[in-house]
């Protein structure tokens, strides 16, 4: 049968396959062709994989043997962070041009005992830091929806694949909202899962308290697909938790929304709108609206611009142009330092990295580091407070729709403020799921809008329920 | 106020080479980002907790059963930027 990608869900797919329809290698075939056609364009893929089909083919005989699970043969695309062994993994830097990863990161090796097809690896902020994928060292990632407007970040790549019909779902990485807000702006279902869910082992650090790997899909169905394939503690990742550690939440049906939500800054009048009558459809399905105390929202952005950059700048210390990567020449061991990571890295990471060593700093530790990893401590009690009393709080994912390419780069705070709503769940450690929530118009062209789910630590499967409901998917 | 020159020092501290251009141009910036964050010195704690270490603690396997020497050493090596035999090669320390 003719093979159309724009329908196919994970478990349609499966079907299909299941069938025979069409097989592993043919449906591998159907994306290549695709992304022949359209990637030029949209930048979404920096490589794609030379043995996709060989991978379909391995998917084929699985099923064949019938030890076929759902994700068999399904084509992901996986973030430009995360390791495959033998292939290369650059962070979209020019630090890491030719990095050869030399083993893989344990979600991979989870989706690779399912068959899973990994087409290649998306583009991204360099070092996920950016909110645009205008960071990458190897040009912008374009919006599908609107091709002069970015894709969001900084896992632009993976969002623009999954909506540019370029893969099925693809695997991101979260540390203030890189999934979703890219997720958002392309129209697709992204979830940060709780910090600690999914093993970070085979992800590059960015900001260690903050980071969590997680699935951009069509739908609520594929991410959790996704999400339970690649979960679990692992012995490689020490931050892992067991799925048991959180206590279980008696479902209430009330929906909380911080108060003053709407009165924030910055916000476009579409997102204002389509937000209350996101709010308004949940009613209809039965939910109860309660208003809650919460900080600020620039309470959390302020925290999070002091622990990540501090993050940052201690993990970025080892590319150092000497065990791996990029390397210049300099007159001793002391030049080539200063001169690697002056060449190697980007602007915005080199900002990062300053900002990070100023936090960190003799005289500024108390007065930021210390004091941000305090209020990060008591924010993360207020909301487990807060979710003894409702099952989900809710937000818009993002203050505006994509905006234009080159609209925000000259000024860093600006960029800063895209992620408003997204960092309180890595801040707090929360998982967070943003679902299309409908446009905005901008011209001819329909810009989406997402709006975003928070539950309680560990409490994913309440976001797949309330997700599915919103987005009319069968429970 | 931060000066040029202490984006000079900091660019130091973290081995990064910069121009003085930069060093002006990061000072406007990161000034513009501290003076934002800076409102978390105006929220006041329950109580002042210090450096007291919270939910996050260590967690350290035993040091036993480690993998055959020089299992990995060929690929990891192919990664470094110059080698001479089986070690990583820089310039003079000193």
């Amino acid at each position: 049968m003719k093979i159309d990608i724009r329908d196919l869900t994970i478990e349609s797919t499966h079907a299909h396959l299941v069938k025979g329809d069409f097989s592993a290698i043919e449906l591998a075939q159907a994306y290549l062709d695709e992304i022949a056609s359209k990637n030029q364009e949209i930048n979404a893929y920096l490589e794609v994989y030379e043995d996709v089909i060989s991978q379909a083919k391995h998917a084929d005989s699985l099923f064949a043997q019938k030890k076929a699970t759902l994700l068999t043969g399904i084509p992901l695309a996986v973030k430009d962070n995360i390791l495959i062994q033998g292939k290369i993994a650059s962070a979209s830097s020019k630090m890491l041009e030719n990095y050869k990863a030399t083993y893989d990161a344990t979600v991979i090796s989870k989706l690779k005992k399912e068959g899973v097809v990994f087409l290649g690896r998306t583009n991204m902020d360099e070092f996920a830091m950016g909110s645009s994928t205008e960071n990458s060292a190897y040009g912008v990632t374009k919006n599908p929806h609107d091709t002069s407007r970015v894709p969001g970040g900084s896992s632009g790549g993976s969002a623009s694949a999954v909506a540019g019909f370029l893969a099925l779902g693809s695997l991101g990485s979260d540390t203030g909202g890189s999934i979703r807000q890219p997720a958002s702006f392309c129209g697709c279902v992204g979830l940060k899962p709780t910090y600690g869910a999914v093993s970070r082992s085979g992800l590059m650090a960015m900001g260690s308290s903050l980071d969590q790997i997680g699935p951009i899909t069509k739908t609520v169905t594929d991410a959790e697909i996704i999400y339970k394939a690649i979960q679990g503690k692992d012995a490689l990742d020490s931050t892992s938790i067991d799925e048991a550690l959180y206590p279980i939440h008696a479902k209430k049906n009330i929906l909380g929304i911080p108060k003053g939500l709407l009165e924030q800054k910055g916000l476009h009048k579409d997102v204002v709108s389509n937000f209350k009558e996101s709010i308004e459809k949940l009613k209809g399905l039965g939910f109860m609206i309660q208003e809650i105390d919460v900080p600020d929202m620039s309470q959390a952005l302020s925290i999070y611009y002091i622990l990540m950059p501090a993050e940052v700048s201690s993990n970025l210390a080892r590319f150092d142009g000497v065990k791996y990567g990029f390397h210049a020449e300099g007159k001793d061991l002391l030049d080539e330092y200063l001169n690697t990571r002056r060449e190697g890295f980007g602007k915005e990471v080199r900002r990062r990295i300053l900002l990070g060593t100023y936090v960190l700093s003799t005289g500024y530790y108390d007065a930021y580091y210390n004091k941000a990893v305090a209020l990060k401590e008591a924010m993360t009690e207020d909301f487990k407070k807060i979710f003894s009393e409702v099952d989900v709080i809710l937000t818009p994912t993002t203050p505006t729709p994509a905006f234009k390419i080159g609209e925000k780069t000259s000024d860093p705070l600006e960029m800063y403020l895209a992620d408003i709503f997204t960092v309180t769940a890595n801040i707090v450690g929360v998982p967070a799921l943003s679902l299309p929530s409908g446009f905005s118009k901008a011209g001819d062209k329909k810009l989406p809008l997402g709006i975003q789910f928070m539950a309680a630590h560990g409490n994913e499967s309440m976001l797949f329920e309330v997700g599915k409901k919103f987005l009319g998917e069968k429970l | 106020m931060i000066k040029d020159a202490d984006i000079e020092k900091l660019a130091s501290l973290a081995r990064i080479k910069i121009t003085p251009e930069e060093a002006g141009q990061f000072r406007t910036e990161i000034e513009s980002i501290l003076e934002y964050v800076a409102q978390i010195q105006k929220v006041s704690l329950p109580q002042e907790k210090g450096d007291k270490v919270g939910a996050v603690h260590n967690v350290l396997r035993d040091d036993n059963n480690p993998h055959e020497s020089g299992l990995y050493t060929k690929e990891i090596l192919a990664e470094a930027p110059d080698t001479e035999k089986e070690y990583i090669q820089v310039k003079n320390i000193l």
